[in-house]
């Protein structure tokens, strides 16, 4: 059983993902507005980013470019110099998908806020329910 | 309800937490992550493909097929905006505002009707307006060209150093967003219309795609930048350090329309009209 | 990789994404977003991952920042939570 203060060195990346996700999914489940909804969806992503990078690192490598490339030919590539690059190349496909999924998040708040006049749930909720007359589909 | 969120939340990672013991440690080396497949691709990027750049290498060369879909999202996110909130011309609202300059007076004239653009003495102006700042103005003005030329240098540069044809992309679209902002978005959409957009959008994925066919019809497999070797001049390895090159430029152009359309459709709500 | 600098950094993460999620002023909101988008991209180039924190300085920290200033300013800015 390896001391406390070893036990922390090693994986206290892992605790700060762990309380990413705890704030992420709280604001998404607990806020009333919709865009701080949108907000807790980003921070729930770039957390999941956090964790697959910090499963990638190595101590004592160095950046996922090759040093002397067309220098010199002919020094053998070790592995072990290099920190993995595969968990990068998957969260550049994961960032990119998150920008995209923010824009449509967006425009239908907008489309949400032209309808019923409102970004709070449960004023919509209320609108919805009590079959008030929404405002109108004007273009705010 | 927001008690009961906190509750279930936090029990949650109570059970993440417990499981995060059994994740290897930081920085270690002989983790199962970092032993089976990286190797592979650390030794053997530099001899198959000339690209010191081992993310860029594996991003559009070793993985192409998950980037073509990749840009397939981010032109159907643009898309979809463009669903969610354009309006046209018939259903847009009809008043405009118009300023006189010599004494400061604002007309607002409805129904559709409207002043010459070019005319001296009126100037369109958003219903939501504030005076133009020659400060912003010109600043702006200034620094626009050199991020688009940064922005080209990392799309050029991929292969040597971070960067490749996304964030170049990103970074040229936020040049002319810079523009959209500190003059009004009448004036960029005058040089870069929406149209022109969507359609350089779209043939982004295309040039994607017609490297990916130009090689299943010179012999090889789809995406195997190998079989462009037959052209002359170029050895297999080569031949896919310039397919990288390709690949990259379309993902690049695909990425600056669409983050331009997407603005073009958020800031205005959907009338191409006004901005912010 | 420095440990001591990585540790400092993900005490402002967290700090910096509490924040975004309270403040009452949506454009106030939008713009600890903005920061705390930055400071993850540090988080990642301390780590060694400079391709995926120049993705993260250029999309999180300028597109999707104008993106939510966008969306506020044709929605309304306030809320009650």
């Amino acid at each position: 059983m390896e001391t406390v203060g070893a036990l922390i060195i090693a994986k206290y990346n892992y605790w700060a993902v762990v309380v990413l996700i705890v704030i992420g999914l709280y604001a998404m489940i607990a806020k009333k507005n919709l865009v701080k909804k949108i907000i807790g969806m980003n921070i729930f992503q770039t957390a999941i980013i956090l964790f697959y990078v910090s499963i990638g690192a190595k101590r004592g490598a160095t950046l996922p470019i090759i040093e002397h490339a067309h220098g010199h030919g002919g020094h053998a590539v070790q592995a072990a110099d290099y920190i993995n690059p595969l968990p990068h190349v998957l969260m550049l496909t994961a960032i990119v998908v998150s920008v995209a999924t923010l824009g449509v998040a967006l425009a239908l708040a907008m489309r949400i806020y032209f309808h019923y006049g409102t970004l709070e749930e449960d004023e919509i909720q209320k609108k919805i329910i009590g079959n008030e007359p929404a405002p109108g589909d004007g273009t705010g | 309800m927001k008690r009961l969120g906190l509750v279930a939340v936090i029990i949650f990672g109570a059970l993440l937490f417990s499981v995060s013991f059994e994740l290897p440690d930081l920085g270690d080396a002989q983790s199962p992550a970092s032993t089976h497949v990286s190797p592979y691709y650390i030794e053997h990027t530099l001899e198959d493909t000339s690209v010191p750049n081992i993310v860029t290498a594996i991003l559009a060369d070793y993985r192409g097929y998950d980037t073509l879909f990749e840009t397939a999202v981010i032109f159907s996110a643009g898309l979809a905006c463009f669903f969610l909130l354009r309006i046209t011309g018939r259903k847009a609202p009809k008043a405009r505002f118009y300023r006189h300059l010599p004494t400061g007076l604002t007309l607002r004239i409805e129904k559709g009707g409207r002043l010459p653009e070019e005319s001296r003495e009126f100037e369109r102006i958003d219903s939501v307006w504030v005076p133009s700042d020659v400060i912003i103005n010109m600043t702006c003005r200034l620094v626009v060209p050199f991020i688009q030329l940064f922005a080209l240098y990392v799309i050029a540069h991929g292969h040597h150093s971070p960067g490749g044809g996304f964030q170049g992309g990103v970074i040229f679209g936020a040049a002319l967003i810079l523009f959209a902002i500190s003059n009004n978005l009448r004036s960029s959409t005058r040089r870069l219309s929406e149209r022109s957009s969507a359609l350089l959008g779209s043939g982004g994925v295309l040039i994607y795609l017609g490297t990916g066919l130009l090689c299943i019809l010179l012999g090889a497999g789809f995406l195997n930048y190998s079989g462009l070797s037959v052209l002359p001049g170029l050895d297999p390895v080569s031949a896919r350090s310039h397919g990288i090159l390709i690949v990259e430029i379309g993902v690049g152009i695909a990425v600056t329309a669409v983050m331009v359309w997407i603005y073009y459709n958020l800031a205005s709500a959907g009338t191409q009209e006004e901005g912010l | 990789m420095i440990w001591q600098l990585d540790l400092i950094i993900l005490l402002m993460v967290v700090v910096c994404g509490v924040a975004a999620i309270s403040i009452r002023d949506l454009l106030g909101a939008a713009i600890m977003f903005g920061a705390y988008s930055f400071m993850m991209c540090l988080l990642w180039s301390i780590m060694g991952a400079v391709d995926v924190s120049f993705t993260e300085a250029s999309v999180g920290a300028g597109v999707s920042t104008v993106f939510f200033v966008a969306a506020v300013f044709r929605t309304t800015r306030r809320t009650s939570d």
